[in-house]
């Protein structure tokens, strides 16, 4: 039965995998801290006590741990995996692509991994180089598993719950930035949505803007100081990627600007824009890019901010693109 | 029950020709252009694969190295899908999807081997845990090399399986090759298994060349499981008498040593052993000719099915 609850970007998370816990008995939760402590940034708080054994802290091993949920999922369990960072994510990388991605394909389906990573990325004021790092174009590059990644907390509560009822792998890519933020109405308990789509955040005519992740707000405000009437497609899931809508929407203004937190060089918006482009839809402007400056990531705030694209830098983009 | 040790030598003996004739028959291939790509062959190991699976139950788990044919036939996987997933025939268990070196076939407990080194280890130790919960009784039981003791994540498992009491039985074969380099050149302690043991995991160190002590190991180490205290790390002495992959030269052997250790190769040993016991030169002979009758039928049913059709080469990738 579908009700609302005011739960911020963290509590809807919490929400959906004790939802998860409840009525999928096969799931297990497990991580760095998840349990016990309920997790660093507290999202699976209270879990632990719900749902007892099922729901269980891991050595700071992040091998053991994905590869204990690439074989716990083989064998027909449904785990939850947070990795507390994204950028520890690439101590196990071989878990997850060459282990879980593969197990489906290689197997002629005989086998599947339906496990969720969970994990959280980008930068936040004085956050090192090590837990700064947008890094989901690495796994976009993956066939074989999906990519989801919410901002607004009713989308963090439906691409959790439709993770987890995934039956191939899925990696989440939260934003610390957002846990613990406003409250929104969220609608909990209706039907476990599918995987793929967008959310469109602004309608407009003139530009198309394909964003995601927590960069998004910055692409709202942007679009709102400049006047500007734009399309704001925020791709939720990036694999699948709705690349339909995006071609209808840039059939329609001719401009398309894409705006990642991501570096830009082999960044997905390049993909992007090269899709639009091999489509032959007709454009009125070179398509434009906006992404962090190909870089390391300094920790000093005053350092980083010239690195990682600023509302200025996409409303610049914005103007330069509509006035072609 | 009285066991009859003749017997069961007897059938160990056939089990270990099994694999031998197996691998044979695909070095052949692979030298006839039939088979393709890299492949490795486990001529001389075949004891800890046949001690092993003869122990195991229709409910156990196991994850292999690439290193694989014979733990999948021993398994019960039939010769002709395996020789038939090399050959990328549409009758392999994958279609050929995995080749040689990754195919699985879980409807015989054989949930893969793996190309990467180590990395079947943190895997089984998920099938263990799923065990937990699934009322199963499953043990997962994953082979490595020696050389695989040196990557992180199998001590990793180690440590995580012995701290959640997983029912895993780790077996180290250790070859004295860790690829193409003596393992004693890699690590200041040659006992491998003081790693388990320091991490709380009962370690044994036994002749991996000889069936039965695999079989009493590995059957105390599903006891050990069952009973929910959790892990048993095996370390099985063996020696591969083929190289590391077909077309290794194996420069890297002292002179002698190849010799000496096709002396002391399974098939070898409990061949002198049960004559020893007065078995008849013929018994022994007609054990031999069975698997090779067996393997040169699946052989022949093998290279006549269709290859895969490439039509579904994008199939799987996604539900």
């Amino acid at each position: 039965m579908s009700e609302t609850a005011k739960l911020t970007y963290g509590g809807a998370i919490n929400a959906a995998l004790a939802r998860c816990l409840e009525q999928m008995p096969e799931t297990l939760l497990f991580g760095e801290d998840v349990a016990l402590p309920g997790g660093v940034f507290g999202v699976t708080r209270g879990l632990r006590k719900a749902y007892g054994e099922r729901v269980f802290d891991t050595p700071i091993s992040e091998t053991a741990m994905l590869g204990a949920a690439v074989g716990a999922s083989m064998m027909g369990r449904r785990p939850i995996v947070e990795i507390m960072w994204a950028d520890f994510m690439l101590v196990a990388f071989d878990q997850i692509v060459n282990q879980a991605a593969n197990v489906r394909y290689v197997s002629e389906g005989r086998l599947s991994a339906p496990m969720t990573i969970r994990t959280q990325q980008g930068n936040a004021p004085g956050a090192c180089a090590q837990h700064s790092q947008n890094l989901e174009a690495l796994l976009l590059h993956v066939p074989g598993i999906r990519v989801a990644m919410p901002v607004q907390a009713q989308d963090a509560y439906d691409l959790t719950l439709a993770a987890v009822a995934c039956d191939d792998p899925v990696v989440v890519i939260e934003n610390r930035t957002l846990y613990a933020g406003a409250k929104a109405e969220v609608q909990i308990g209706g039907p476990i949505p599918a995987i793929g789509g967008h959310r469109l955040r602004r309608a407009g005519d003139d530009v198309t803007v394909v964003t995601w992740g927590a960069i998004t707000s910055s692409v709202e405000a942007a679009v709102d100081a400049t006047g500007i009437s734009a399309d704001v497609i925020e791709a939720v899931w990036l694999n699948p990627f709705d690349t339909d809508a995006v071609l209808a929407s840039v059939r329609r203004t001719g401009r398309l600007l894409v705006v990642h937190e991501a570096n830009l060089t082999g960044g997905f918006g390049a993909e992007v824009v090269a899709r639009v482009v091999e489509s032959g839809v007709s454009l009125s402007a070179p398509p434009r890019r906006v992404g962090a400056l190909d870089s390391r990531i300094p920790a000093a705030v005053q350092l980083a901010k010239t690195i990682l694209p600023q509302t200025d830098d996409i409303a610049a983009a914005l103007r330069s693109l509509v006035a072609h | 029950m009285e066991v009859n040790v003749k017997d069961e030598q007897l059938a160990d003996l056939h089990a270990m020709w099994r694999i031998r004739v197996l691998e044979e028959t695909i070095l052949q291939l692979r030298i006839d252009g039939d088979v393709v790509g890299s492949v490795h062959l486990e001529n001389g190991q075949e004891a800890v694969a046949v001690g092993a699976c003869r122990t195991l139950r229709s409910q156990d788990a196991v994850f292999s190295t690439y290193r694989g044919h014979g733990w999948a036939l021993a398994r019960g996987v039939p010769a002709e899908k395996i020789l038939a997933e090399l050959l990328y025939r549409q009758t392999g268990v994958n279609g050929g999807r995995g080749g040689s070196a990754h195919f699985s076939a879980p409807e015989y407990g054989f949930y893969g081997e793996n190309s990467i080194v180590g990395a079947g280890a943190p895997i089984a130790a998920g099938a263990a845990l799923a065990a937990k919960f699934d009322g199963t009784g499953r043990v997962a039981l994953t082979v490595f090399g020696d050389g695989a003791m040196n990557q992180g994540g199998v001590s990793e498992t180690l440590n995580l399986a012995a701290a959640m009491d997983l029912p895993v039985v780790f077996i180290c074969e250790n070859n004295k090759y860790s690829e193409l380099t003596p393992i004693n050149d890699m690590v200041r302690n040659p006992d491998l298994s003081a790693r388990a043991h320091a991490l709380g995991i009962p370690a044994v160190r036994i002749d991996g060349n000889d069936p039965a002590q695999v079989s009493t190991a590995v059957g105390l180490a599903i006891t050990t499981a069952e009973h929910g205290r959790g892990p048993t790390f095996i370390e099985a002495a063996t020696r591969r008498i083929t190289g590391h992959y077909i077309g290794d030269a194996q420069t890297y052997r002292p002179a002698g040593e190849l010799e000496a250790d096709e002396k002391n190769e399974p098939i070898v040993r409990l061949k002198n052993a049960l004559a020893a016991q007065g078995v008849a030169a013929s018994t022994l002979e007609s054990v031999e000719q069975r698997a090779r009758a067996e393997i040169a039928a699946a052989t022949e049913r093998a290279l006549a099915a269709p290859l895969t059709d490439p039509s579904t080469a994008r199939e799987h990738l996604y539900v």
